[in-house]
């Protein structure tokens, strides 16, 4: 019990993972495959936070007298994500546009259909 | 039968990295670099905000490189979407009265909240990235509420370059007044916890938040001229 306890957000983070992972190698529509890399993601930003995770801590932000700094959270893990999470949107909005230009070209969306795509 | 053997290649992989996760207690260790900026972070950029300073101030150039990231891919994704012929206007169904209006009473409130975090970057959770996301979403609301609305590309695009502009001046003015790297904090560091305080650090948050801001408007403005 006391493993579920200490490795609850590994566990959380690669769960998502693997199920992004799973999500994109099976599914066949494209968009249910973008939505797994986005799943992916996710998993791979919350293991980075929970990386820098101290047990009780705080968010590293003197707003107020009496925080001390021992117990602040590293932030380096903090700003990577911060880039990571901005650098996902992009990668999304970019995947979603190819979609949608092979949705015009071959009027699928199902890659058993598109000859190109099959694997 | 290729779920199956995904699944089991998942499996494998997932098994690998749990060993490798053995070497990391959770809610232990930190890093020497982290325990740096968090004991000297204040005195050095006079951000409260240890996560600001990280991104704007210590890995500038690397938040530089980011914003970049950002650009290329709307203009991937404009290239990607061009079409030649102009589309024909289909009959726009008009949306309801309390709609409309419920949207235009939002649409500049929502704008304020957006500012007031980039705004605040240095001294509370937030920043430009963030600030930028909210003020795309008020142009969602406007796009989704009030049909027929369109923001006006060349106003997007002159925030864009004058944003994008604002962050490489300030970084070329530090370098060349302290002379030692880009984006140098040449501004007066002020006092802690206040609003006009750790020198260039808003300026350049306000200028990634209207550059966010603009461009993930312009991707949502193609994105939706897309789907009709």
């Amino acid at each position: 019990m006391t493993f579920l306890q200490d490795y609850a957000y590994y566990i959380g983070a690669f769960g998502l993972v693997f199920i992004g992972l799973f999500t994109m190698l099976v599914k066949r529509n494209l968009i249910k495959v973008i939505i797994g890399l986005s799943i992916l993601e996710t998993g791979v930003n919350l293991f980075l936070i929970s990386v820098g995770y101290i047990s009780k801590g705080t968010a590293p932000i003197f707003s107020k007298t009496g925080l001390k700094a021992e117990r602040m959270v590293d932030p380096v893990p903090q700003a990577l994500v911060l880039t990571a999470i901005v650098i996902g949107v992009a990668v999304l909005a970019l995947a979603l546009s190819l979609a949608v230009r092979l949705y015009h070209h071959y009027g699928v969306l199902d890659l058993r259909k598109i000859k190109e795509q099959r694997w | 039968m290729r779920s199956i053997i995904s699944f089991v290649l998942l499996l494998i992989i997932t098994w690998g990295i749990s060993l490798s996760l053995d070497r990391i207690p959770f809610g232990e260790s930190k890093t020497h670099v982290g325990d740096y900026y968090i004991e000297k972070g204040r005195e050095e950029t006079g951000a409260s905000n240890v996560v600001t300073s990280v991104v704007v101030n210590y890995r500038g150039f690397d938040t530089l490189g980011e914003v970049t990231v950002l650009f290329v891919a709307a203009i991937g994704l404009s290239a990607v979407l061009y079409t030649r012929r102009k589309k024909q206007k289909g009959e726009v169904e008009p949306a309801s009265l309390v709609l409309t209006t419920g949207c235009r009473f939002l649409f500049p409130l929502i704008l304020l909240f957006g500012a007031y975090i980039f705004i605040h970057g240095h001294l509370t959770p937030g920043g430009g990235f963030q600030g930028g996301a909210i003020i795309a979403s008020a142009f969602l609301l406007v796009y989704m509420g009030c049909r027929g609305r369109r923001i006006s590309e060349t106003g997007s695009k002159t925030v864009e370059s004058l944003s994008g502009l604002i962050f490489l001046v300030v970084g070329l003015i530090g370098l060349a007044v302290g002379g030692r790297y880009f984006l140098f904090n040449f501004l007066p560091k002020g006092e802690l916890n206040s609003l006009f305080s750790a020198g260039i650090i808003p300026i350049i948050y306000i200028a990634i938040g209207c550059k966010v801001g603009s461009e993930l408007g312009g991707i949502i403005d193609r994105l939706v001229e897309e789907s009709g």
